[in-house]
């Protein structure tokens, strides 16, 4: 038997692997086609104070190993998702939840975390000071260190359950970002949001987003997550959470190497709804090949030697 | 829904872009005239939506129009296996058809309406069709809705064959108790604002994943924000803010 196990900022997970957030819905809709209590954990999809309809359409776009989305954090608002989502999400799952939140103010961010507060079920906060498809909004906290503190501070004072902040990739120094957080208060880093790009179809010369700029994500973003999650890990002495590009039971132990504690995957659900929960079936064996018997060996195991 | 492997059993060429794919496998999911299914293409990173034309116990029948890279593909295949999410998103609501519904399809938005055809004449109504296509060599499906006990009226747009225009054009004389839609959405605002009765359209929109999980589809409806994936692709006339 291999032990699955980890540790997340005191909370100990069944196994590593947690549908990323945007990907997953509030959950409750896969739990029409396999057990989610067999997740780790789940990221819910990012909330904020006020309801979101979020980008027009299109809002999807294909690329080599990837795909680009600028759906614009359309969520129902921080109120409903307490009084409709969550109590959906309960009658099947009962684990902590990871509650991902994005705002366009360090009050917006306190104040949806502050209403949060009230639902037990949430044992993380993941800030998400990345989204790159808002204009004027998440960007510009994620991508300079002061404002990235900001942030975490404020909601270090609004809550006393970990938080995680998590980064954008699209800045040159990502380590630089990761320190200023975690001298801020954050107990952990999830890494990494989306990869600015764009499509342009040439039939009609005109960007296929009707938002022009989506998110990257997919196989394609791996290596430069990988990357990341490396230099991070090294970093800051918090736990990471490493995303991006994961489809595979050994990305998960490639991504567990680079450093991360615990890992999100994405955009594999969107192609496979079963993609977590195989995974999840494949991680023994894939570690039993490379004889380990504890998954929580091959964190940071590159880092060594 | 559905997860499984499907045998292609045929893929042949109906016009010089429309071909007609069947497959072997597990159907059961598919419950609704008007449903799709996701398939995964080999060497793309997102699967395909593609409405269900026809189906009984053993057999997926697709119809499809080569329009980019992933169609053009699935174009090529002639034996294999393909991996299909079945039975997504509401399909045409039969009930509502009263005695003698109409259907309205243009171009590659006529394939679902086959199904539907099918299953509103097994409830005894009397049902008319109006195909419509831009020249006579694009007609496809023609023979086969004549075929099921259907009235068929054709329309092209250059007048080679049917009524010269538009499916609307076909409209103006004919009656009927409700409509059920399908084609590019021109087309559909059209048939929306020519149209003397209630009815139902069926919506496209680029899909991240087909199956409710990353609101890539949404549409704002009359009803707040739905997904073309999972509350559609079919909606109520009432429910459309056009
Ligand atoms: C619910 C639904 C049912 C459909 N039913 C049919 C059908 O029965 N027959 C048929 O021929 N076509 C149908 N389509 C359209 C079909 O999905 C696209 O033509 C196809 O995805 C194009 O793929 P491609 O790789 O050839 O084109 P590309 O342009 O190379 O594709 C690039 C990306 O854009 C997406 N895309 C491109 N055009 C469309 C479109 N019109 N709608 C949605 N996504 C698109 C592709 O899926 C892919 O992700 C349907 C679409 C939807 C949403
Ligand atoms: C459709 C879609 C929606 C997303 N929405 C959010 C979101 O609301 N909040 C967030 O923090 N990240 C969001 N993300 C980013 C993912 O959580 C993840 O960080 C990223 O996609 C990289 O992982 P992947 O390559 O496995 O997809 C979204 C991604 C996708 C594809
Ligand atoms: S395509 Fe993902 S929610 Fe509709």
């Amino acid at each position: 038997m291999v032990d699955l196990h980890v540790d997340l900022c005191g909370i100990e997970l069944s196994n590593p692997v947690i549908p990323a957030s945007g990907t997953f819905g509030y959950g409750y809709e896969f739990a029409q086609w396999y057990d989610i209590d067999i997740l780790g954990s789940l990221s819910f999809k990012g909330t904020t104070r006020e309801p979101r309809y979020g980008n027009p359409t299109p809002r999807i776009a294909e690329c080599p190993s990837g795909m680009l989305n600028a759906v614009g954090l359309q969520n129902p608002g921080v109120e409903k998702v307490l009084s409709e989502e969550m109590p959906k999400l309960k009658e099947h799952f009962h684990k902590p939840v990871m509650a991902n939140v994005s705002g366009f103010s360090v009050e917006e961010y306190v104040t949806t975390v502050s209403k949060l507060e009230r639902e037990d079920q949430i044992g993380w906060y993941e800030i998400n000071i990345s989204c790159p498809n808002v204009h004027g909004g998440g960007m510009s906290f994620g991508t300079d260190p002061c404002q990235a503190a900001a942030v975490t501070e404020a909601v270090r004072k609004a809550t006393k359950k970990p938080i995680l902040i998590k980064l954008s990739p699209n800045v040159t120094d990502i380590a630089e970002i990761a320190r200023a957080c975690e001298a801020s208060g954050a107990d952990g880093i999830s890494l990494i949001n989306t990869l600015m790009g764009m499509r342009i179809d040439i039939h009609t010369g005109r960007p296929i987003l009707k938002n022009v700029t989506g998110g990257l994500s997919g196989p394609a973003v791996f290596p430069v997550a990988l990357r990341m999650v490396y230099q991070v890990s090294q970093a800051v002495k918090v736990p990471v959470v490493g995303m991006g590009g994961i489809t595979t039971a050994e990305d998960v132990v490639e991504m567990m190497l680079a450093g991360a504690t615990a890992v999100e995957v994405g955009a594999a659900n969107l192609i496979d709804p079963f993609a977590c929960k195989k995974i999840i079936e494949d991680l023994p064996g894939v570690l039993e090949g490379i004889g380990v018997k504890d998954i929580k060996e091959v964190i940071g195991g590159s880092h060594r030697g | 829904m559905k997860q499984g492997t499907f045998e292609i059993t045929q893929n042949r060429h109906l016009t010089d872009a429309i071909l007609e794919m069947r497959l072997k496998g597990d159907t059961s999911a598919v419950t609704v005239p008007g449903q799709f299914v996701e398939l995964a293409l080999p060497g793309f990173f997102l699967r395909r939506p593609i409405s269900v034309c026809d189906r009984n116990e053993a057999e997926l029948v697709l119809v499809y129009k080569t329009v980019g890279k992933g169609t053009e593909a699935l174009s090529k295949m002639r034996t294999g296996d393909l991996d299909l999410l079945t039975g997504l998103g509401n399909g045409y609501d039969v009930s509502a058809s009263g005695k003698e519904p109409l259907l309205i399809g243009g171009g590659v938005g006529i394939p679902p309406l086959y199904l539907l055809a099918k299953e509103l004449l097994q409830e005894g109504k009397r049902v008319q069709v109006i195909l419509g296509f831009n020249k006579e060599e694009e007609i496809f499906y023609e023979k086969e809705f004549k075929d099921l006990g259907c009235e068929v009226h054709l329309t092209t747009v250059d007048g080679s064959k049917g009524v010269k225009g538009f499916v609307t054009d076909a409209m103006t004389d004919l009656e009927y108790t409700y409509f059920y839609s399908c084609g590019p959405l021109p087309m559909l605002r059209a048939v929306f604002k020519q149209s003397k009765t209630s009815g139902q359209f069926s919506l496209e929109e680029r899909m991240g994943c087909g199956f409710g999980a990353c609101m890539g589809c949404s549409i704002q409806t009359a009803e707040g924000t739905k997904r073309v994936c999972r509350e559609g692709p079919v909606f109520r006339k009432e429910e459309l803010p056009w």
